[in-house]
């Protein structure tokens, strides 16, 4: 492939001075990739694809969206009312929100699963870690600016975190706020934070793809390739199709939502508008939120509940050196693949739990959860790294299992 | 290889998307425990009906004669009505009983003048503080997305607007300590089971003008579809583009599923 | 990479091209209507929304306006000059060589009714506002309006005089309802 090799004039021009094509060639049209990567390698380019969504409905809803507390309300029902396409823009986004972090969170329990934050790539790893942190700050702070109800008292309650921070957390508080309380000042920096950064997620989402193609994807195996001529075929055509694929399929389940479902995900009482002196009797974050909602009501403390949900994040950034186990894939890890299933099933209880009110057997629910959830990150995977016996591991894709290391490698 | 890995990829993602949503959903049903409200039939609310609209025209109809003397409905502009079914002629009448306040004129005063098609339905009470005044301390919501905003909003305003009653009914399990307040009404279904709000609506209250018997069902029907629809006036529009869209996604991902096998088949 | 990856040609027989074919040319067909599907919303959410057009026309009612008085009003986010004429600044309109003109019109192809000129107030040259609509406004040298940023002189008829704009003041599209009431737009 390649159009980098074209004889045109202008072409060949361009490219002796900048070679933008030979670059995509080698990126995105001949980047070798293994051969066996199954259906949840789909789900990187798909957060790719629900960035570039957010990006577009988001600029165009900021066309006729007003970021005061007077205005903002009725300028997103001026959106649902008047303006042409206006209701599929607003829940292509807001229920985009929601795809986009499905997306990822498929995708970053792939990375769990198949040991991909382990060397080499454990700074790929870090930097998906920031985005996930970036997209978690722009999903509240967008989720604030539509000025409902629950929106005015999701920023309340999680802006009045910051006020756990010892000897200056109240100060931070007001700073934040632009005033006494979350307001119209409030709403206005958010809106200007919410338009920011997305771009800051892209630029750190090329540092996340330079970082993988240092080495390149990491595979159902988790071996490395020591054969590429054999285990590894270009990005295009093979790759490109089966992205484009996995693309179509989750524009269906979007237009699910988007046509059919538009408010499932939110909460009713969000189309009221915010209100300082009445307070909704359930204050629930948005789904991608639960568990780490659960986390921070599990502990009795104020600023202890904070900084356990800080850290049941920031603990992945040492997950590659948590994990010692040489192997990558859980295919060839029979311990850690039943522990990768029950932890998922831990957060899967928190996202409940987080749901639910904070009081008797959900309490108790939660508590456990939440510490299993760092048991399993702290205790269980150090452990299972030292004592596991893991499966002997293939010398490459397609080839019979390695019983020693004298085996001869097959003739390919 | 194929479809059956297809097939269990979509399986669960799907499955995850359903759990995910149902630990959302869990903690809202839990809310709406108390009563449980009447479950109506609504024909419009399907995937592939649409409003009526002799229906729509009913249910505005009890709006403008009876609701609208003490609810406002801020997003209803007069010339939404020909969404609707009304002429633009009817529209321009209609709008002309109403009154809004226009200016400053040229010697800086305010003016009343009639209503055109472009105004908004103009609201009973200056501001809340006036409704409050004149309710007795209560303030009648603004009722243009009273559905999107209450949980089950069609069988809620329904259920609300049939579920009065004289006196508590015998049996009927009520919280300790209840007692009817003075000017509180008592309704099966509104939170605390008592509301300021006295009942709206008796037999024949409205005449309808397509000959309709004016039950109070039938005006609490006509009157809930209405306000489902000025919650959103675009969900018809958007359930019909939807159906296009998913069927031409769905062509779509099976061509690309094609595509797919043809160009991995290359693959020895 | 070269070992899987073979020429179409050496493996696919003539019915496995066809099948190439039309499967690459259905999916970039529809791919093409995707696209444009999607285009159309993004570009068309930024035209007029249902509230702006709402207010694309607007009823004026003129009986409170004297005999000789210039009103101004707003429609579509710009200035409407109605100038209630009398005989003599009618005459004067009338009085003129028409092929003379820089725009050459007639007057009574700019008016319905001859005392009621109905004029989009803005310069046809930059997009200025002219002055002329208080009585104590400049008129310029024909006794109509007068645009200060340049300089352009327009006649009781609002036509281009003098001056570097190129055409007369636009007549909106109008009709009158009733005797004192027009419908601009």
């Amino acid at each position: 492939m390649g159009f980098a090799n074209s004889q045109n004039k202008i072409i060949r021009w361009v490219e002796y001075r900048l070679p933008v094509l030979k670059w995509l060639d080698a990126q995105l049209i001949d980047y070798p990739t293994p051969k066996n990567l199954n259906y949840w390698w789909n789900f990187g380019s798909l957060a790719g694809v629900m960035l570039v969504v957010q990006i577009v409905t988001g600029i165009v809803l900021a066309m006729h969206y007003m970021p005061h507390g007077d205005y903002a309300f009725d300028s997103v029902e001026h959106i649902m009312r008047d303006v042409s396409w206006g209701w599929l823009l607003r829940y292509l986004h807001s229920n985009g929100g929601s795809m986009f972090f499905a997306v990822v969170y498929i995708h970053i329990f792939r990375g769990l699963y198949y040991g991909s934050y382990k060397a080499p790539r454990e700074i790929l790893w870090w930097f998906g870690l920031i985005i996930l942190f970036l997209m978690m700050m722009t999903a509240f702070l967008g989720y604030v600016l539509p000025w409902g109800q629950m929106s005015f008292w999701a920023a309340t309650v999680i802006t009045s975190m910051f006020s756990a921070i010892p000897w200056v957390g109240d100060e931070l508080v007001v700073w934040l706020w632009g005033g006494y309380s979350v307001d119209s000042p409030t709403l206005t920096r958010f809106y200007s934070l919410h338009y920011l950064f997305p771009f800051l997620i892209v630029g750190v989402v090329f540092v996340h793809l330079w970082a993988l193609h240092v080495h390149g994807s990491n595979s159902p195996l988790g071996i490395d390739i020591k054969r590429p001529d054999q285990d590894k075929i270009p990005f295009h055509p093979y790759y490109t199709v089966k992205d484009l694929f996995g693309m179509m399929v989750m524009f269906f389940i979007l237009a699910v939502f988007v046509f059919y479902l538009p408010n499932m995900l939110g909460e009713v009482i969000n189309y009221e508008k915010a209100n300082p002196l009445v307070t909704p009797p359930h204050i629930v974050p948005e789904w991608y939120f639960l568990p780490f909602y659960a986390i921070l009501r599990a502990v009795p403390d104020k600023l202890g509940g904070v900084i356990a949900m800080g850290a049941s994040i920031s603990i992945f950034f040492v997950l590659p050196w948590l994990d010692v186990s040489k192997v990558r894939s859980a295919k060839f890890r029979p311990i850690y693949r039943q522990f990768f299933w029950i932890f998922l099933g831990d957060c899967i209880v928190l996202g409940i739990v987080g749901a639910n009110p904070p009081e008797g057997t959900w309490l108790l629910m939660g508590r456990l959860a939440t510490a299993y959830y760092f048991l399993h990150l702290l205790v269980i995977i150090p452990l299972i790294g030292k004592f596991e016996k893991p499966r002997p591991v293939p010398e490459g894709i397609g080839e019979p299992v390695l019983k020693d290391a004298g085996a001869p490698a097959k003739e390919g | 290889m194929g479809v059956p890995r297809v097939a269990l990829f979509l399986a669960a993602a799907i499955g995850l998307a359903v759990a995910l949503a149902g630990a959302a959903l869990a903690g809202v049903a839990r809310a709406a425990e108390e009563v449980e409200l009447k479950e109506h039939d609504w024909a419009h609310a399907g995937v592939f009906s649409s409003f009526d609209p002799a229906q729509l025209r009913r249910g505005f109809q009890v709006y403008t004669e009876v609701c609208a003397v003490c609810h406002s409905m801020q997003y209803l502009a007069f010339r939404n009505l020909m969404e609707i079914g009304f002429s633009e002629d009817e529209v321009k009448e209609l709008a002309a009983d109403y009154v809004v306040i226009d200016g400053p004129d040229n010697e800086g005063e305010m003016f009343e003048r009639d209503a055109r098609p472009s105004d908004y339905f103009p609201s009973p009470f200056p501001n809340e503080n006036a409704a409050r005044y004149a309710n007795n301390g209560a303030f009648p919501l603004d009722l243009s997305l009273i559905i999107k905003a209450r949980e089950d909003g069609l069988d809620y305003v329904y259920s609300l607007l049939t579920g009065f009653e004289e006196e508590p009914p015998e049996g009927f399990e009520l919280p300790e300590d209840f007692e009817l307040a003075d000017g509180m009404y008592f309704n099966r279904y509104f939170p605390g089971h008592q509301i300021a709000m006295p009942q709206p609506l008796y037999d024949d209250f409205v005449e309808y003008e397509d000959g309709t018997v004016a039950s109070i069902d039938q005006m609490s029907e006509d009157v809930t579809v209405f306000l489902d629809w000025i919650a959103e006036p675009k969900s018809d529009e958007r359930k019909k583009i939807g159906l296009r869209v998913l069927i031409f996604l769905a062509v779509f991902s099976a061509l690309m599923y094609a595509v797919k096998v043809h160009v991995w088949s290359k693959l020895h | 990479m070269a070992e899987s990856v073979s020429s179409d040609a050496s493996t696919d027989g003539a019915e496995g091209e066809t099948r190439r074919d039309f499967l690459y040319l259905a999916a970039g067909a529809m791919g093409v209507a995707a696209v444009a599907g999607i285009a159309w919303p993004l570009f068309d959410q930024m035209n007029p929304s249902a509230d702006v057009l709402a207010l694309a026309s607007a009823e004026i009612d003129l009986s409170p306006i004297e005999l000789g008085q210039r009103v101004t009003a707003k429609w579509r986010g710009k200035p409407v000059f109605i100038d209630h004429r009398g005989p003599e600044v009618i005459e004067k309109a009338r009085d003129v060589e028409v092929e003379d003109l820089p725009d050459p019109e007639p007057d009574a192809a700019r008016v319905q009714k001859p005392e009621w000129l109905i004029l989009v107030g803005i310069c046809t040259h930059l997009g200025c506002v002219p002055f002329g609509q208080k009585d104590s406004d400049p008129r310029g040298d024909y006794g109509g309006w007068f645009c200060p940023c340049h300089g352009s002189h327009y006649d009781t008829s609002g036509r281009i005089r003098k001056g570097p704009a190129p055409r007369n003041l636009e007549v909106p599209e109008y009709i009158f309802l009733d005797d004192t009431t027009i419908r601009i737009g």
